[in-house]
């Protein structure tokens, strides 16, 4: 089989769905939905080239509303449906689109391990600090104390810092965006889909449902952009950045970046991708002689 | 009883190289020119325990283990005192000249003593000879040809130092030497070279099962390591660049079977293997692979549980576990091996059934056949052909991914070739939509599980009755119980048996007929439960209450099954 070629141009319309997203007015993710598609609508990301992976959460309901082909899978479990994807046809861009209580509760083996292994995709973490989904409980990015229905004495656990545990287990591009900030989120999916390795673009957004605390106003007053003079290269500079987190210190921008060679060229067996080869019967009798 | 059969069996601790040895004597047996079955013992440990391996020969085919040992190799004195009871007049035991044997051994047990401690020394190089020293005694006391352990050993440890391969030549010919020179009055011709017979492989299931696969077109595979399944992923591993596969090891059962998922849904035949630990972690994504309409197959090799069990022993446990597994209704396509050839006809078949059904197909192994090996001549599978069923790379007018079809089957596509689709975990529309609409709901169920009918009406053979069609007694069975239940098949009269491969969907009217003609049906499983006989009571209303059920993690041995049949009436006693 062969894998056709985008011919056309991606515009804004070819993405619409018969449906319009079904998310509370004013959530975070109506504007990442506007990010993605605007993203997709600059590189020319189409049902040729692209493929969407969500896993369960709010975030997961955003298949249905962009027109890319998508696969839709299990709570946590969207690592390892993209990993395999992209390990036999590298050609695809592969969107990892999940949630905070997605990728780094449920999933969180996932995700240490795909930074291990650096497959040419980028996750798009919709980090809202609360699952909004299943009604208000609290997520692994939720405040210490936080107040919720599965923590209503306060949160015992003291938050997770998504960009500092992938760094640590060797992501290769980490960086962080404000939903509001649509233009600057576009942006940044662009360069983590462009960027060759794992990116992550842990994208701070509100659930103004369910935590009040992390609100629009919140985000805009207690988060900066990184500046000029800031090395991406420099891992510990970024580990000490993915750590930083409080009023008036959240950073913005791309914490982290480097190369190292992507997990489907590593383990490739075949000169095209897998997928262009229809599977075939095979001769077996030379490897049967080792058994004689 | 003693079943007709030589066996030999050679025992020791684990790290002593019993199972390798035990291997190698097989390789010996059938380049002898003749017939093998082999079964090893081991604990879930790296060094230390009892190992042993027992390899049963005969002029023609054998299918399982036998009860007494003919020629037991004792590499420790706690092999001698675990086995004394199965040897009969006539057998031999080889052991290092330090062992002192019980008093109580019967007399007509005949002790070749070597110096195999003495040997090992004196060739040095550090090496584990002690095994390779007893197996050129073997070849020496059953008149077999030196030359064929030479050529094992060379092959052996042809990736090794040279000075391995010369020290274990070493160790065979003394081995050998010694018997010739001091206990000649013992050698008889057991595996006297057989000329202008068939080359005879020796093989498990986890070796014809990656086999089948590679054969197969498998294009990925995601296996996380679990006794009695590594063998599969120790098999393909090594060959994916000359065979253009892909294998990839996930850091647990859910990444490896989701990452599987993942290479289906973009178009690559895809399998993965666990036993039932590993299962249990997979069950979710099994839902999943039935619900998005991704082909899968999933080799299951059960072992002893609940939970860690007795991981490197026997059962068939699992069985009513993988009939409901995962969470909802969604059509699976369920069937069991009952030896490595079956295991390998089995494994090429649900590729297709899984490309063809859109649906998880799963194959299950149990620990026996998944290690004990068997000889074989060539496989027949010369009109194998790769079928992916209902696939459309081209770009369509107006594709639906879902949509209704009057067989179940709806074409599928894959991302990249520019037809839309959500392959979506929540109920969807013909498209792939998310939706909870009732008749939407109704409409996409009875697609799916309308496949399970379609399968039934194409794809589902009769099962397999062995023995006279008319019988005084019907036994009843499925998995590795085959092998013993065929011997004692061999040793009996008007016995028949109903092997059953196809586990789900259910031959329940052929099940059925034939157990309604039967005049005593007697069940014969692995596990506490008689998980079969309730799935045959479920299927065909038939309740049977004869059983022989085993789940101490042993085989079930044909004598066992002659006893139980002779019990039931004397008509069988040949």
């Amino acid at each position: 089989m062969r894998l056709s070629n985008s011919t056309t141009m991606t515009e804004l319309n070819d993405l619409a769905t018969p449906y319009f997203p079904s998310y509370c007015p004013g959530c975070g993710d109506i504007a990442i939905w506007a990010a993605i598609k605007k993203a997709a609508v600059e590189k020319g990301w189409d049902n040729t080239n692209t493929t969407l992976v969500a896993g369960i959460g709010c975030h997961g309901h955003m298949v249905n509303f962009i027109k890319i082909t998508s696969f839709e899978g299990l709570h946590g479990r969207a690592i390892p449906v993209s990993t395999g994807i992209k390990m036999v046809n590298p050609r695809l861009n592969v969107l990892v689109i999940t949630g905070d209580g997605d990728l780094l509760a449920e999933g969180g083996n996932h995700f240490l391990h795909v930074c291990r292994r650096n497959p040419d995709m980028a996750i798009l973490l919709f980090d809202n600090g609360v699952y909004g989904l299943t009604t208000g409980q609290a997520s692994p990015t939720s405040p210490q104390n936080y107040i919720s229905k599965s923590t209503p004495l306060g949160n015992p656990e003291i938050p997770l810092h998504p960009l500092a545990v992938a760094i640590a287990a060797g992501i290769t591009f980490a960086a962080r965006t404000y939903s509001g900030d649509i233009a600057a989120t576009a942006k940044m999916i662009a360069q983590a889909v462009d960027h060759r390795g794992l990116a992550i673009v842990d994208i701070l957004q509100p659930c103004i449902t369910f935590n009040k605390g992390f609100s629009h106003t919140y985000y805009q007053d207690n988060t900066y952009v990184l500046d000029t003079n800031y090395d991406l290269t420099n891992k510990t500079w970024a580990f000490e950045k993915s750590l930083e987190w409080g009023p008036k210190n959240i950073p913005l921008g791309i914490f982290y970046r480097e190369e190292r060679p992507v997990l489907e060229t590593v383990v490739s067996t075949t000169n095209e991708p897998l997928v262009s080869v229809s599977p075939n019967k095979r001769d077996i009798s030379e490897l049967l002689k080792k058994y004689v | 009883m003693v079943l007709p059969y030589f066996t030999f069996k050679i025992g020791g601790q684990a790290g002593q190289g019993v199972k390798s040895a035990g291997l190698m004597f097989a390789r010996l047996a059938t380049r002898s020119g003749y017939w093998v079955h082999n079964h090893t013992e081991y604990p879930s440990v790296i060094r230390g325990g009892h190992n042993v391996t027992s390899v049963t020969v005969s002029s023609r085919p054998v299918y399982a283990p036998t009860k007494h040992t003919d020629l037991l190799v004792a590499l420790n004195k706690e092999t001698v005192s675990l086995h004394n009871t199965e040897l009969i007049a006539g057998s031999i035991i080889v052991c290092d000249t330090n062992i002192k044997l019980d008093d109580n051994l019967d007399e007509q047990v005949i002790c070749v003593s070597v110096p195999i401690n003495k040997i090992t020394r004196e060739i040095g190089e550090g090496e584990l000879l002690g095994n390779t020293i007893a197996l050129g005694c073997a070849t020496a006391l059953l008149n077999a040809n030196l030359e064929h352990i030479n050529n094992l050993i060379d092959s052996e440890f042809a990736d090794k130092s040279p000075s391995a391969r010369i020290a274990n030549r070493k160790a065979a010919k003394s081995g050998f030497d010694y018997v010739t020179v001091n206990f000649p009055q013992y050698i008889k011709p057991v595996l006297a070279q057989r000329q202008n017979v068939i080359p005879l492989s020796v093989l498990n299931a986890d070796d014809t099962v990656a086999l089948g696969a590679i054969s197969a077109g498998m294009q990925f595979a995601s296996i996380y390591p679990m006794t009695p399944i590594s063998n599969i992923l120790h098999t393909l591993a090594p060959v994916q660049k000359d065979f253009g596969f892909i294998y990839k090891q996930p850091e647990d059962e859910i990444s490896g079977i989701n990452m599987a998922i993942g290479a289906s849904f973009a178009g690559a035949r895809s399998m993965v293997a666990t036993s039932g630990g590993g299962f249990c972690l997979m069950t979710e994504g099994y839902s999943l692979a039935g619900i998005t309409e991704t082909p899968l197959v999933i080799v299951e090799g059960m072992r002893g549980g609940p939970s860690t069990g007795m991981p490197t022993w026997n059962e068939q446990a699992d069985l009513r576990f993988i009939l409901h597994a995962g969470q909802g209704d969604f059509p699976r396509i369920v069937l069991a091996a009952g030896d490595p050839e079956e295991a390998f006809h089995l494994t090429l078949k649900a590729f297709n059934l899984a490309d063809k059904y859109q649906t998880p197909v799963i194959l299950i192994l149990d620990k026996n056949i998944c290690e004990d090996d068997q000889s074989y001549g060539a496989f027949e599978f010369s009109r194998y052909q790769v079928n992916r069923g209902l696939l459309t790379t081209n770009k369509e007018d107006d594709y639906s991914r879902y949509k209704p079809s009057g067989d179940g089957i709806s074409a599928r596509t894959i991302p990249g070739c520019g037809n839309y689709f959500i392959a979506n975990s929540v109920e969807h529309n013909a498209v792939g939509y998310s939706s909870e609409e009732a008749n939407n709901r109704c409409e996409q169920m009875n697609k799916r599980m309308k496949k399970l009918q379609t399968y039934s009406e194409e794809d589902l053979p009769p099962p397999i009755l062995y023995g006279p069609e008319e019988a005084e007694v019907t036994i009843v069975s499925w998995g590795s119980n085959k092998g013993a239940i065929l011997e004692a098949l061999n040793c009996c009269l008007k016995v028949n048996f109903l092997h059953l491969t196809r586990i789900n969907p259910f031959p329940a009217k052929e099940v059925s007929d034939i157990l309604k003609k039967s005049k005593h049906i007697l069940n014969i499983e692995c596990n506490y439960t008689a998980q079969m006989a309730g799935l045959i009571r479920e299927q065909t209303g038939i309740e049977i209450n004869d059983r022989l059920l085993c789940y101490d993690g042993r085989p079930i041995y044909p004598e066992d099954i002659i006893d139980k049949l002779t019990n039931i009436t004397d008509a069988v006693i040949k």
